[in-house]
């Protein structure tokens, strides 16, 4: 997305943004109950929704579920160090398994030579394992670490346009 | 204890999952997929949120396309200071995610910016953490996926 996509956000949108990344209404006409928050018309409101799905400001209108609750109980992070000339196809191979949930190409650093990170999730410890080995091999990437976490001390959802607050 | 999911939870979650229409009346429009009415749908998706099984309804943006810079942060950090660490950085707003993990680099956490200026500022203030040993900042280059969906069977 270019630079110029991110100026077309007006104070309208930044309006409806904050608005959105709220509590969404579990009532019949919830889009009714944000644009009067904001002080528009739910047409106008929902156009606007509708223009930054369009333009990729909005990725997904939906729900993300607990993941323990629904019985994945266990995840990994995955950093891969993946030759540079692979790299893109390797990252498609691998956003496509659908135990992975994000798939990212970073930057490498000093001492750290992994340039391809993986959220995988499993219903338990063996099955990401096996996910990963079998990813590995398909992809034929031996080396990586597993990054499992040992404690969660943060995990919100950013909270836009709030720096003045 | 947490109820049972039954059949029709299951239809509906993954749906949601999906998508939520966006229009006057989403719940209706789901609930015509689903072949019931619009007061089941949303009697049942209040049931469920209240039960902790929705993470999160609602919008999620694309940080990078509302003008945000994000990064990952992988530090190492003296294990006895890993509190008092964590608790700096969860400080941060655009500190989202903060997880302690096994390996070397034993804390990760990502961070959004309106601008890289305030990561540069965050990322200094970070590195002189007391306990803070070394750090990385590994920037992503190219999102590859980001689609959290656990298909229920």
């Amino acid at each position: 997305m270019n630079a110029e996509s991110i100026t077309e956000l007006t104070e309208l949108d930044k309006r409806i943004v904050r608005v959105l990344q709220g509590e969404f209404p579990l009532v019949a006409e919830p889009y009714k109950t944000l644009a009067e928050q904001v002080g528009v018309s739910e047409e106008t409101f929902l156009e606007r929704v509708k223009a930054m799905q369009e333009t990729k400001k909005i990725r997904k209108m939906g729900a993300v579920l607990c993941h323990r609750e629904v019985g994945f109980k266990a995840n990994v992070l995955v950093a891969w160090e993946v030759p540079e000339s692979r790299l893109d196809e390797i990252a498609r191979h691998m956003a496509a398994s659908p135990s992975v949930t994000h798939c990212y190409d970073r930057n490498t650093a000093p001492g750290w030579p992994y340039n391809l990170y993986t959220m995988v999730h499993g219903h338990s410890r063996e099955e990401c394992e096996q996910v990963v080995k079998a990813l590995g091999r398909e992809c034929n990437v031996s080396n990586h670490v597993m990054l499992y976490s040992k404690h969660e001390w943060k995990k919100t959802a950013m909270r836009y346009f709030m720096e003045n607050e | 204890m947490m109820m049972e999911l039954t059949d029709f939870d299951k239809a509906l979650l993954n749906l949601l999952q999906g998508s939520l229409p966006v229009c006057s009346r989403p719940f209706a429009k789901l609930a015509e997929e689903l072949d019931t009415d619009e007061q089941t749908v949303l009697t049942r998706v209040q049931e469920l949120k209240k039960e902790g099984y929705l993470r999160r309804i609602g919008t999620f943006f694309d940080s990078n396309n509302l003008g945000y810079k994000g990064t990952l942060v992988a530090l190492k950090v003296d294990p006895s200071k890993m509190q008092t660490v964590a608790e700096a950085i969860n400080l941060y707003p655009g500190a989202t995610h903060n997880y302690e993990r096994e390996g070397r680099y034993n804390l990760w956490f990502t961070l959004l910016t309106p601008d890289l200026e305030t990561e540069a500022r965050i990322l200094d203030e970070v590195q002189s953490l007391n306990g803070v040993e070394d750090m990385l900042n590994l920037k992503a280059n190219k999102k590859y996926k980001i689609n959290v969906q656990f298909k229920l069977h």
